[in-house]
């Protein structure tokens, strides 16, 4: 049940920044449509689990801590082989499920690959000096390359939000490119730290960069900002990268990391951009969650799902 | 039910449908529904059913109510009042919080009901209809509490006869019932013969809070019950519905004294501007066009878009139109359900094939619409022209025209070509356009890039033919008070003879000849005619013979004078200090001519006074700013009507005048007024003084004669946006009658004591209210 992605890759273009110079974008307006999208659709039944089971598909099942070691990632690797008990999987009449990805910081990558061998699951690992990004460029460069020299199939990426504070369109595009460069044949998703950037002209402006740049997918947070993921900010994401493909034909892929916890939130996001894009951005090809704790909760709701009764995560195994 | 796998390859949503368990089992309990009256259920009599227009099936059988029934509910009504009327405030606004309480806890049960009944979507029942209907409870238990304080010398109507239509049953009762009850009324309220079900469960809840019998009485049936509750001895109707039969209302209460508020149709501009959020501006179609299946009364219906965008809005409209999903109300993934009735529907269907023939172009969702019930795609009418059907009428359905304008000139233009005037939205993120748009068009709520938000605290109503009367806050309260009238007194008549009158000759001495006063201009009446100004045998002047050509060329004068609506209060007020000072200089003149028709002179100084008096006003009549949703800042603004007509009392020749005509420019309006037909000199020797003081040619019009003949005219005219009328009862009715046509608001006054006939009740009267919606946040 994997989708390899058979779509070219985004080749980016020149920066054009009459693509979003302009844009307007009505906060009101876009909290308004986030907050009636979720309320205007409701899964039951079959139909909650399935779509619960498709957002462990799409997961990156992340650890992005300090304190992280070999041995954390190889448990939280085994989680994603094995994201379901037995037991839920056969009631689901599933035989074959795994997360969309891992995600760890470079120096886990290797640990990660081991872990993982055969499984199929691609390595993401974080890159460019993250969260903050404030390193000299030559030694974000390098940071790609060692993570892609140690098996990382996807990075993802932070951008400088002085950039994006400052309007330095050209600064922002530059760096992006040059990373997209770096990153080779590794998938490249580019974070731009929404909650940093506060207004969602400023998401929507960082987003069209990004893209031109030759971003493959766009990711809104590091999850270590104020506010990290939250659907305005995704729909905001979401609408850019549609009017990217609108006027290139390229499929850019969607992130949104952090802050969502809850089996509720990844009925919430997918309904986003089912809504918003079409059943295509419900692959992992062009939609992964990034999240750490998400899964715990949905493994509770689909026991729950099996069983009738309301589930213990201590009865589930740790990621 | 497909299997998970199965599920995982189509990601189709499935099937969410909403229990209805409760609601089934207590329409089968009941069966057949009477009326509510007196604090309880009467025996069925002979009944309708009402059915589940997306099924088809019948729900209940309700009674048709006679005009036995209808008597029967305003007799109950008319002993329950007084006493509901004395209560305290405090106990008024316990009884109001208690059936905001119930309808909470019965929230779910009210919802499924409405479903059931009207066809929609439940989530639009469940998230905007309940808890609407329940806020407005709340807000209103709340002016219960603070009425005396807030309102003070003003009373109840008395018994409120309210019809409501069909298209937000619950909520329409609750925007009814609430005021009415707050303020000491007890009503008499028909629900729509399509949707009786919410109103009959909110009877019980009545009966279940305990509320004193005879307070809300609630009796069903069709037109001809709602005819008979209009011809019904009650001191006030309100009526919410179509503006045919909004008109009919307006004509069948003429002469009867019965307060009257009207919230009819529209056909609301929905303006996006090259510069607005386009993605906002689609989500809001949605909102303002495919919510409750269109049958929204200030549903954005027209859209109309900048030339510039509007290849990418149709676009992403087009795009956002194939997302909807139309089918089983009861299912809570759904955006559309079906229309209320099959009447309804074949109507749709034939004003959107009127517009196809009229050259539009229909874009529809390519939706699998249900085999059973009243569905109809939504979609928008690309292409139509102004005088097409579909822009012209209001479809109340799911359908849109779009068209488009270059500038914000023409978009306002476009906006204003129509007959009704209920809502606009405006789409744009610069704040000086969006504002200038919203102080432009002809429109009692105005949405800056949201549509169809409602709240409790926020004025509701339209202007031109969409009705006139507020509901909600402070203004919807005020349209259920009165203010006591002042005693009557009676009033002279004129002889309008035009023949010459030997008999009475005129004083020696220079002759002065009196014109209607048009467009700052002295004029001659068209017909050539003046009649005999006399007092006590004598001659005092000729006036000239005012007729309908003369009210016409007034009225364009009127209209050409718009730069007065504009000014500013400082600058209204600055000319009605120069004209007190100015008449204050020919002070002795003035009263020499009051003195020798017999009337007071004391006349002139109360005008000086009543002059100073609303230039003091001009600039302080201020609107206000509603609290209501967060980060909205809701304007509550005082716009004048622009063009208004005055027919002045015959007894203070020239202080009924001023009473009246000084208001009415203070706030803005330009006037065509009748003068006291026995006595019009004391206002025609008013020209020079307005000429010298600044006056803009236009603002006042004149024109003298026979004031029924004149005035019938003024009501009859469709440029004429409000009309006062101060004269006999016949008069009264007959100005009431005939301003039915274009629905402008009339009041009409008996002749009182002029000497105190001041203050806000003048400045109320004299404009109307525009709730103006701002949401902010970044």
């Amino acid at each position: 049940m994997s989708f390899p992605s058979t779509a070219p890759r985004n080749p980016g273009m020149p920066l054009e920044p009459a693509w979003f110079a302009q844009i307007a974008v009505n906060t009101p307006a876009a909290e308004a449509r986030a907050a009636s999208l979720t309320a205007r659709r409701s899964l039951k039944k079959n139909h909650q689990a399935a779509w619960l089971v498709n957002a462990i598909r799409c997961m990156d099942l992340t650890t992005l801590a300090g304190d992280d070691t070999e041995d954390r990632v190889a448990r939280l690797c085994a989680k994603a082989r094995r994201p379901l008990a037995d037991h839920i999987m056969a009631g689901l009449g599933l035989d074959h499920l795994t997360t969309g990805a891992i995600c760890v910081y470079p120096t886990m990558v290797g640990a990660a690959v081991r872990a993982l061998d055969g499984s199929g699951i691609p390595v993401a690992s974080v890159a460019t000096g993250f969260p903050a990004g404030l390193m000299p460029l030559d030694l974000r460069l390098a940071e790609i390359s060692y993570a892609v020299d140690q098996g990382a199939d996807e990075i993802d990426i932070v951008i400088t939000r002085a950039h994006v504070l400052q309007g330095n369109w050209t600064a922002l595009y530059d760096e992006i490119a040059a990373m997209r460069a770096a990153c080779g044949a590794a998938h490249m998703k580019a974070i731009l730290a929404t909650g940093d950037l506060k207004t969602l002209r400023n998401v929507y402006m960082a987003s069209m960069v990004a893209m031109q740049a030759g971003a493959d997918f766009i990711k809104t947070s590091t999850g270590k900002e104020g506010v990290n993921a939250t659907l305005p900010v995704s729909l905001t994401m979401v609408r850019a990268l549609r009017d990217y493909g609108a006027r290139t034909g390229v499929r850019i892929g969607f992130k949104p990391a952090g802050g969502m916890k809850t089996a509720k939130d990844a009925l919430n996001w997918q309904i986003l951009m089912n809504e918003e894009m079409g059943r295509d951005w419900l692959r992992p090809d062009l939609f992964r969650l990034g999240a750490s704790s998400m899964l715990g909760d949905i493994e509770r709701q689909l026991e729950h799902h099996v069983t009738g009764r309301y589930a213990s995560s201590s009865r589930h195994a740790l990621a | 039910m497909p299997t998970v796998t199965e599920i995982l390859e189509t990601m189709d949503y499935g099937p969410a449908p909403e229990a209805t368990d409760e609601v089934r089992a207590w329409l089968a309990a009941r069966g057949r529904f009477g009326h509510f009256i007196n604090g309880a259920f009467t025996k069925p009599g002979d009944t309708f059913v009402t059915d589940n227009p997306a099924t088809a099936e019948t729900l209940a059988e309700v009674t048709q109510g006679t005009a036995e029934d209808i008597s029967a509910a305003v007799t109950a009504a008319r002993r329950a009042q007084p006493k509901w009327a004395a209560l305290p405030g405090h106990a008024r606004a316990k009884w109001l919080y208690a059936i905001a309480r119930h309808l909470q806890k019965r929230e779910r049960f009210l919802s499924v009901l409405e479903t059931l009944d009207n066809g929609k979507p439940i989530r639009e029942s469940r998230d905007v209809d309940l808890p609407l209907a329940i806020r407005h409870f709340y807000h209103h238990a709340g002016w219960a509490e603070l009425l005396a304080d807030e309102f003070p010398g003003q009373a109840p109507h008395g018994v409120c006869g309210q019809i409501i239509p069909w298209n937000f049953p619950l909520l329409m009762l609750a925007w009814k019932v609430a005021p009415a009850l707050a303020a000491g009324n007890t009503v008499v309220l028909k629900p729509a013969e399509y949707t009786p079900l919410t109103a009959l469960a909110f009877a019980e809840i009545c009966a279940e809070v305990g509320l004193p019998k005879g307070v809300v009485n609630i009796v069903t049936g069709d037109g001809a019950t709602g005819a008979a509750l209009v011809a019904a001895p009650v001191d006030k109707i309100a009526f919410t519905g179509s503006t045919e039969v909004g008109r009919a209302i307006r004509t069948a209460t003429a002469g009867s004294g019965k307060a009257l508020t009207l919230e009819l149709g529209g056909k609301s501009p929905f303006i996006v501007f090259a510069d607005a959020d386009l993605d906002a501006a689609v989500e809001g179609v949605v909102d303002a066009i495919w919510f409750n299946q269109g049958q929204v009364c200030c549903a954005g219906s027209r859209l109309l878009v900048a030339e510039a965008v509007a290849d990418t809005f149709t676009a992403r409209l087009t795009a956002r139109l194939a997302k909807l999903r139309v089918g089983d109300p009861l299912d809570k993934c759904t955006d559309m359900g079906a229309l209320v009735h099959p009447v309804q529907l074949a109507r749709v269907r034939e004003l959107v094939s009127r517009g196809e023939a009229a050259g539009a172009r229909l874009i529809q969702t390519e939706c699998q619409l249900p085999a059973k019930g009243s569905f109809f795609a939504p979609g928008i009418l690309t292409g139509a022209q102004p005088a097409n059907p579909a822009m012209v009428e209001e479809i109340f359905g799911p359908v849109a025209t779009l068209s488009t304008f270059r500038t914000p000139d023409e978009a306002v233009e476009l906006a204003n070509n129509t007959r009704y005037g209920l809502s606009a939205s405006i789409w744009s993120e610069n704040l000086t356009l969006a504002l200038d748009i919203a102080a432009k068009v002809k429109a009692g709520v105005v949405w800056v890039n949201q549509t169809n938000v409602f709240d409790a605290a926020a004025g509701f109503g339209g202007m031109r033919e969409s009705g006139f009367g507020r509901e909600g806050g402070r203004e919807g309260m005020a349209a259920y008070l009165r203010t006591p009238e002042p005693k009557a007194r009676p009033e002279g008549s004129t002889d309008f003879t035009a023949s010459p009158r030997p008999d009475t000759p005129a004083e020696p001495g220079i002759d002065r000849t009196a014109k209607l006063y048009i467009g700052g201009a002295q004029k001659r009446p068209d017909s050539g005619y003046s009649y005999a100004i006399t007092h006590k045998g004598t001659e005092i002047g000729l006036a000239p013979l005012g007729s309908r050509k003369d009210i016409r060329n007034a009225v364009e004068a009127a209209h050409k004078a718009s730069g007065w609506s504009k000014a500013t209060g400082h600058n209204r007020a600055q000319v009605l200090y120069y004209i007190a000072e100015n008449l204050a200089a020919r002070a002795g003149e003035f009263e020499a001519r009051l003195k020798s028709t017999g009337h007071d002179p004391r006349e002139v100084e109360a005008t000086i006074q009543r002059a100073f008096y609303y230039a003091a006003w001009a600039d302080k009549f201020d609107g206000a700013v509603k609290s209501t949703k967060t980060r909205n800042v809701t304007l509550a603004m005082h716009e004048p009507f622009g063009l208004m007509g005055v027919a002045c009392p015959d007894a203070a020749p020239l202080l009924g005048f001023a009473s009246l005509v000084l208001p009415a420019i203070a706030m803005g309006n330009r006037v065509v007024a009748i003068p006291a037909p026995s006595m019009p000199l004391a206002v025609t020797d008013l020209y020079q003084v307005f000429d010298t003081s600044d006056l803009p040619g236009g603002v006042v019009n004149i024109v003298t004669g026979p004031r029924d003949d004149l005035a019938r005219t003024l009501a009859q005219h469709d440029d004429v946006a409000a009309l006062w009328y101060c004269g006999s009862a016949q008069g009264a009715a007959m100005v009431e009658a005939e301003s039915a046509a274009n629905l402008k608001p009339t009041w009409v006054m008996e002749n009182r004591d002029w000497t105190d006939a001041q203050g806000r009740s003048f400045l109320t009267r004299a404009t109307q209210i525009k709730t103006i919606w701002v949401p902010y946040g970044e």
